[in-house]
């Protein structure tokens, strides 16, 4: 019966048939059921983003079925006896009968939070991973484009989210977010009027960042996620170096079936680990919170984690502000929220999105790249990522300063001296020693390369030195090693007569030539003239000697 | 014409109604009064040895701090008018006597030496002093007697934007902090709105009623002894917490699931 293994079975072929005589499907998936996927952990970040965004579709849906995105106030008589008989939005109640007299509502509103925390954080890590392995280079600058501009909507649809119960805590955002569309100098008030339809906070806002959250910012990150994942699989995905691996090709395993059964394996992960922290750990408990009201606001009053850099910038900032002719009838200009909320912000996502563009200005570096980059070899572009991590997480860490105090006993004044310093020193310190700590694990691939790997074996010479014995490193590892490639420089040589190249003789090509000469160029060579030595003194000089070559 | 009509028709006879009176009005005034002052009650009823009792107590143990008559010194406040609430409040929660000074006195368990007599005993010295809020009675802090809606309201307006809305506490300014309202008693909460310890306001009898105090007392402990039902509360502080627990948990999770994903390799055959 061995024959019956090899022929189709009648259920798979009729169809199958159906389909490739009709639309050619067998071409389309013989071609894609094969495409090859790199196997390395960082590729899967992306995917916590993606498989949370299908978990907040289906939850959301859910939540819509009993949702009143309505600003009518009610009287609540529902379960939760504390709150029995006050006065609240039927955004508030609906969002209470979810809560407690919903089957499994409570366990869905907390799984549709808990995904969103984790939509926003897997997306991060997953631009992490691009920015430090270079992987937005060139054929990839428009995928990283759509990236950035998937992340700009999850924050939106972030705060249109949790803005929807009109609970207190939701309610503070919205009036700081009222506060920032106010103070934008001339438009300012024409456009919170425009938003809120009228004095803050009327009786719109819910319903309009219903339909936001629901409708519109929903459907626009589906179709950017899909054009990022139409491109990826384009433009085929990255690959570590490695034995075998070049520019040309991409060494892994295939789509079918050995990807798909990890792809489907880490969406159930992901599921798990959000139900899991759902079903454990309370999240957004709006019935404490209690009903929303413009006069009140509570203590450890934060944002989702997310816009908690935001949240510390607006702490951080001194109370400056400008009175228009000395008077503030004619005009204030709140440097104090408009700073804030609009500066970090435009640093981190202009920064974003302009990045793979500058880095090509100044290294000149039109060629494709499909071997992801080390980030110890491209030591510049690692320390710029970090002080930028370091820049947002101290307004990140400031955002809770009022916690950080209440919890460590540290005076809360202090908590925002010091993050004011730490907000310029830090990142200038994180770039310096990202800097060195590149360097130096540049240099012990070198030691790897050049001289091989402490085998541990002492040996004694006849004359009484004791040397140890080093081993050329395995073939994998020297090939992971040697799969670097300088930074590319621009020709900034100037030539015999002391003529800069063209296009380097005006201030901005002098600069442009004086980065390019920083960013690129090789900074430790892998190996300098030395061939394997097999011995080196055990001690003594001879081992960091190896170091500083 | 009777002697009792005789009597009645006195010249003097209305002074004496008068009098007889305003005598029963004052009794019946005084027993009411009495009840809901013990403090009061224990001046009035001649138990005057409890302030002398609290007379030597305070001189040992807080007059380095607050001056031999209570009149306060650099290191401490007058404690004239402050009443026997205050003092109840700051030594039930363990503050008084303070171990050293500092941004705010924080609450600890009480001195070995202090027991509730002590307190009562110190609490009537201090209301001799100028008067003062007195210690509520019983009925007065009973939370089953609050209405806990109202009371959240009230709440909600006047106390959580220190305290946080699940009473977690917070930071104030200079090293101060709004405390954690979860250890207080429903005496101390109701003393603590009555006399402003510390950084605290005073909320008095015309700001929030004493039935509104109650409600407050009733929302606050129905909330704190509620079991959270969405799982473990995270400190009901919110979304810094809750950012926390999602990346150290969440995304630590899913990267050692990505790497165990990826670690096993296809064997090659």
């Amino acid at each position: 019966m061995s024959s019956d293994l090899t022929t189709v079975p009648k259920g798979v072929a009729g169809p199958s048939n159906f389909l490739d005589e009709r639309i050619g499907g067998a071409n389309f998936l013989k071609r894609n059921l094969r495409k090859v996927f790199p196997d390395h952990w960082s590729f899967l970040l992306g995917e916590i983003a993606l498989y949370a965004f299908i978990l907040l579709l289906l939850t959301g849906t859910f939540l819509t079925l009993w949702f009143k995105p309505g600003m009518g106030e009610i009287a609540y008589n529902g379960s939760y006896a504390p709150l029995r008989g006050v006065m609240m939005s039927e955004a508030y109640a609906s969002s209470l009968e979810i809560s407690f007299d919903v089957r499994g509502g409570l366990l869905v509103r907390q799984m549709h939070h808990w995904a969103a925390l984790l939509f926003v954080s897997g997306m991060m890590v997953h631009m992490l991973r691009v920015f430090f392995t270079g992987a937005y280079r060139k054929p990839r600058e428009l995928n990283w484009l759509i990236g950035v501009l998937l992340l700009t909507l999850a924050l939106v649809e972030g705060l249109t989210g949790y803005s929807l119960p009109d609970d207190l805590l939701s309610g503070a955002g919205l009036r700081i977010t009222e506060g920032v569309a106010i103070s934008l100098p001339l438009v300012g008030t024409y456009i919170t009027f425009f938003l809120f339809g009228g004095e803050y906070p009327g009786e719109d806002i819910i319903s309009r960042f219903y339909s936001l959250h629901i409708l519109l910012i929903p459907g626009l990150i589906l179709a950017l996620v899909s054009a990022h994942l139409v491109l990826m699989w384009v433009q085929k995905h990255t690959q570590m170096p490695g034995k075998g691996r070049t520019n040309k090709n991409v060494v892994g395993a295939p789509f079918y079936p050995a990807f798909m059964a990890k792809a489907g394996a880490y969406t159930l992960f992901t599921f798990a680990v959000v139900a899991g922290l759902a079903t454990f750990t309370q999240i957004n408990p709006i019935w404490l919170f209690g009903p929303y009201t413009p006069a009140d606001i509570s203590a450890g009053s934060q944002p989702d984690w997310y816009m908690g850099f935001l949240e510390g910038s607006l702490r951080l900032m001194p109370s400056w502000e400008i009175n228009l002719f000395g008077t503030s009838h004619a005009g204030t200009l709140p440097l104090s929220v408009i700073i804030p909320a609009l500066v970090p912000l435009g640093l981190v996502m202009t920064g974003l999105a302009l990045y793979p563009f500058l880095e090509r200005w100044i290294t000149g570096d039109h060629r494709e790249h499909h071997i992801a980059e080390r980030p110890r070899n491209n030591p510049h572009r690692t320390s710029i990522g970090m002080a930028a991590i370091t820049f947002y997480g101290v307004l990140w860490l400031l955002g809770a300063n009022d916690e950080l105090s209440a919890n460590f006993q540290i005076s809360l004044n202090w908590t925002t001296y010091i993050g004011r310093v730490l907000v310029f020193v830090g990142p200038a310190l994180a770039y310096i020693i990202t800097y060195r700590v590149c360097l130096g694990l540049q240099r012990s691939d070198a030691a790897v390369v050049s001289h091989g790997v402490e085998s541990g074996v002492i040996k004694r010479l006849p004359h009484g030195e004791f040397i140890e014995i080093h081993t050329p490193p395995a073939d994998d590892i020297e090939a992971h090693v040697r799969g670097k490639e300088a930074v590319q420089m621009l020709p900034v040589e100037a030539d015999g007569a002391g003529i800069p190249p063209k296009g380097m003789r005006g201030p901005l090509g002098k600069l442009r030539a004086r980065m390019s000469r920083a960013y690129g160029g090789e900074k430790i060579a892998l190996d300098e003239g030395h061939g394997h030595e097999d011995e080196h003194a055990a001690i003594g000089s001879g081992e960091d000697r190896s170091l500083t070559h | 014409m009777t002697r009792i009509t005789a009597w009645r028709r006195h010249p003097l006879a209305r002074y004496a109604v008068l009098i007889l009176a305003l005598a029963l009005v004052g009794m019946v005034y005084t027993a009411f009064v009495q009840a809901g002052r013990p403090a009061d009650a224990a001046l009035a009823s001649g138990k005057l040895d409890d302030v002398a009792a609290g007379k030597s107590l305070f001189e040992v143990h807080c007059a380095s701090c607050h001056g031999m008559n209570a009149q306060g010194t650099s290191t401490g406040p007058t404690l004239i008018g402050v009443g026997a609430a205050a003092v109840d409040f700051q030594m039930s929660t363990g503050r008084m006597p303070a171990s050293n000074p500092g941004a705010q006195v924080p609450r600890k368990p009480m001195a070995g030496w202090v027991t509730p007599d002590k307190i009562r005993q110190i609490g009537a010295f201090v209301q001799s002093l100028g008067g003062g809020p007195q210690v509520p009675g019983k009925e007065q802090v009973d939370p089953a007697l609050g209405d806990a809606g109202k009371g959240g309201e009230l709440f909600r307006a006047n106390c959580i934007q220190c305290h946080n809305w699940a009473g977690a506490g917070g930071a104030l300014t200079q090293g101060k902090y709004a405390p954690n309202l979860n250890q207080a008693t429903p005496t101390q909460i109701y003393e603590a709105m009555a006399t402003g310890p510390q950084a605290m306001p005073v909320f008095n009898d015309t700001t929030i009623t004493p039935e509104e105090k109650r409600s407050m007392i009733a929302y606050i402990t129905q909330v704190r002894e509620q079991k959270d039902p969405g799982g473990f509360g995270l400190g009901r502080i919110g979304p810094v917490t809750e950012g926390l627990v999602g990346w150290v948990v969440g995304i630590t999770a899913l990267v050692l699931a990505s790497i165990w994903i990826t670690a096993k390799k296809r064997q090659k055959s």
